[in-house]
């Protein structure tokens, strides 16, 4: 009976899968969804098969872009996969397992390599790394060695109405007391002075915690030293935090949006007069409400104590060292992120902007030419921070449970400092001994 | 965790030969339960035991072994024992109010005469929702913190400034928001658990009570229901304090990575799937397990739950 044997072969590879359970370990992985792993076996047997994961892009038309230019690749059979919500969780198991990822986006930190996680990729980028931008091959390098290659780079701005601003006879905030004494004049019942995220910018949770660099850079502080000592624990940088506490007590800030600080229609909707929100949503904003914006840096700390700043973000294409096809998993960062300049123009410039990471290509890219698309290219050549990969996932979290309890119940600053500071040192110890 | 047990076959009672044995026809019963069981349940938990005495940074497989080094990490002050605060101050509030509301729904259900079942699966129906579904709901719609907000809406009517629930601090608005949607989820589960424990309260003890001149409100309920009533009352303190231990859904949807009110599990999500700390995960895991065992037989042993009556 055919039905029968279908069912057995069913309940066979439910097995095998059980029993691959027990070989590999990716029990935690087996929670992931079931579109990659064991479906991608047939078809076409003479190409290989790519499973490629994306995290969402808020921007309309862009996941049907990663689709097509999959499709345009003839070297392999590309599967798309693209994931709403929590991707670093989804992430982070797929990598433990046989079924996760070959190609994924996302950025290296020195734990995925030190695990052997990750493969390194200056091969492919070897004759063209003189065309990236010297805070991009930072964020890439671990140990002297690339294992992403930059698909987008990123950056926050602070958006402003200039119709709201002149009303209230203000100007764009240079400082952090301007910017809260800004936020203050602009508050009204229902329009907020400034929206930064519904966690005031400091809990990494969905894409939250977006002001965790800026509360440091602006100050003239970073995570860690350029010797990998904890940065944070400074005096500028508590003083820093006490600003934000400020800022989050003046009651002037946006809390409990239907939408976050990574998307735009809080400001464009009217329900903050600034927003602190990335260069993406530009095009959005454009269209909303058309020339009545600008965007100034995240504003120093003050005329004589630091500088503005904003984070050099965005995504890498990096491979899985489980991957089935390492070279062609190679080949296809290759083809796509290095070489093929058109499809790098249309996903970083057609539907939210960022910045091409090919700086040749940024260069000529005529959208970020005028207006506050080139302000805010200005701002990221002058201001932005790269990423460091010595930072580790651990030592954030610790960063940040001290941030959100300074700035949103209020918490000992430096108690909440030091519990943050011994944490990041024990990690540094386990890594660098 | 699992309680649930593999049931002894039953021993020469009836049926008997129609399988050719016993023997067979249990495992054939058994079997496919059991091995689920074992793949899915018991493997994974001696993983963690295992896993939770390694380092596990980045990986799942055993090695690189740190004694109780994780253990060690996590029973000190930190945020793990601030999330167990967290638990015990989510439980002070859920599981008295479930207990009582669920209660008193049940008591007037139980006396009403018209549209029963009507109002019976009313009360029920919210169970069958998805608690990521409903805190999105609560988040999105009903606790959002700005004008066109449900609470705020109403509470506009009053001349009441918008009040970010989800974020603020001081008062802790945060617990209302956290509170109420999971009293909604579950208060109806528990009402149908009352309603047969005060179906199974034979009427004549009443009839009695009644004859004895006992007051037909406080005193029959102190004094009869209420006594009737202890072993489901036992069962739902305990699926009540269990699931106040296990509460993630509505924390990570509505608060994220919060470390001002994060529950166990929340912190343990973060710190494997996040971190990729899967050692210090894995601990923390089994921490809670052993946890709500011991919680488990103590009540047992206190109220006597599950000895037959």
């Amino acid at each position: 009976m055919e039905e029968r044997g279908i069912e057995r072969r069913q309940v066979l590879r439910g097995l095998g899968l059980g029993a691959a359970g027990l070989a590999a370990g990716p029990l935690l992985a087996a929670c992931g969804e079931g579109s990659s792993g064991l479906s991608n076996s047939g078809g076409d047997g003479s190409k290989a098969a790519l499973n490629v994961w994306y995290h969402q892009y808020g921007e309309a038309g862009t996941q049907q872009a990663v689709e097509r230019y999959a499709k345009e690749y003839d070297k392999a059979a590309v599967k798309v996969q693209w994931t709403p919500g929590d991707y670093t969780s989804k992430l982070n198991s797929g990598l433990l397992s046989t079924s996760g990822p070959d190609v994924f986006e996302s950025t290296p930190n020195i734990d995925q390599v030190k695990s052997g996680q990750i493969v390194p990729l200056d091969d492919i980028i070897a004759d063209v790394k003189s065309d990236y931008t010297e805070a991009d091959i930072k964020s890439s390098t671990v140990d002297g060695k690339i294992y992403m290659i930059k698909m987008v780079d990123d950056m926050g701005v602070l958006y402003y109405r200039k119709s709201l601003l002149a009303k209230a006879g203000i100007k764009p905030p240079t400082t952090i007391d301007e910017l809260i004494a800004a936020s203050k004049a602009l508050n009204t019942k229902d329009q907020k002075g400034l929206f930064i995220g519904n966690d005031a910018g400091v809990t990494p949770a969905f894409g939250g915690g977006s002001l965790l660099g800026q509360i440091l850079w602006s100050v003239g502080s970073d995570y860690l030293t350029a010797d990998n000592k904890p940065g944070f624990t400074s005096a500028e940088a508590k003083q820093s935090f006490a600003k934000m506490r400020e800022l989050f007590n003046s009651k002037s800030i946006l809390l409990g949006s239907p939408t976050d600080w990574w998307d735009p229609s809080s400001f464009t909707q009217g329900l903050a007069a600034m927003q602190w929100c990335g260069l993406w949503a530009m095009p959005g904003i454009q269209k909303a409400v058309g020339d009545d914006f600008g965007v100034v840096p995240w504003p120093a700390f003050s005329a004589s104590v630091g500088k503005p700043s904003t984070f050099a973000g965005g995504w890498g294409a990096m491979v899985s060292a489980k991957a089935k096809n390492v070279d062609a998993a190679k080949a296809y960062i290759k083809w796509l992120w290095i070489e093929n300049v058109k499809n790098q123009e249309d996903f970083n410039l057609s539907y939210g902007f960022h910045v091409p990471p090919r700086k040749s290509l940024a260069a000529k890219a005529s959208k970020l030419q005028s207006g506050p698309a080139a302000d805010a290219l200005k701002i990221f050549n002058d201001y932005a921070v790269a990423g460091n990969p010595a930072w580790t996932p651990k030592m954030n979290s610790a960063y940040a449970d001290a941030a959100t309890a300074i700035v949103r119940k209020g918490a000992d600053i430096d108690a909440s400092i030091a519990t943050a500071e011994k944490a990041v040192n024990a990690e540094l110890k386990r890594l660098y001994g | 965790m699992a309680t649930t047990e593999v049931a002894a076959p039953p021993r020469g009672s009836r049926g008997r030969g129609r399988i050719g044995g016993v023997a067979p026809a249990f495992w054939l019963f058994v079997g496919p339960f059991l091995a689920g069981l074992v793949i899915f349940v018991y493997v994974p938990i001696i993983w963690s035991v295992i896993l939770s005495f390694s380092r596990g940074q980045n990986t799942v497989t055993p090695g690189d072994w740190v004694g109780l080094d994780n253990y060690i990490d996590l029973l000190k002050p930190g945020p793990f024992l601030d999330s167990l605060v967290t638990f015990t101050v989510f439980a002070a509030f859920i599981v008295p109010l479930t207990f009582a509301l669920a209660l008193g729904l049940a008591m007037l259900l139980n006396r009403i005469r018209f549209m029963r079942t009507f109002f019976r699966s009313v009360f029920f129906l919210p169970t069958a929702c998805s608690y990521v579904v409903a805190s999105l709901v609560w988040k999105l719609s009903i606790f959002n913190g700005v004008r066109f907000g449900l609470a705020n809406t109403v509470l506009g009517w009053f001349g009441v400034d918008n009040i970010a629930w989800l974020a603020t601090t001081d008062p802790p608005w945060y617990w209302l928001v956290i509170v109420t949607v999971r009293l909604w989820l579950q208060l109806g589960f528990y009402m149908i658990l009352f309603i047969a424990g005060l179906q199974r309260i034979p009427r004549d003890l009443y009839e009695a009570a009644d004859v004895d001149g006992a007051g037909r409100g406080w005193q029959t309920f102190r004094y009869i229901t209420f006594p009737q009533l202890r072993p489901t009352s036992v069962a739902v303190l305990l699926l009540l304090l269990i699931n106040a231990y296990q509460a993630f859904d509505e924390f990570f949807n509505l608060l994220g990575n919060s470390s001002f009110a994060r529950p166990p599990l929340v912190y343990l999500y973060y710190t494997a799937q996040g971190n990729q700390d899967y050692g210090h995960g894995t601990a923390g895991a089994v921490i809670l397990a052993l946890l709500i065992m011991i919680v488990t037989l103590a009540q047992g042993r206190i109220f006597g739950f599950g000895r037959a009556e």
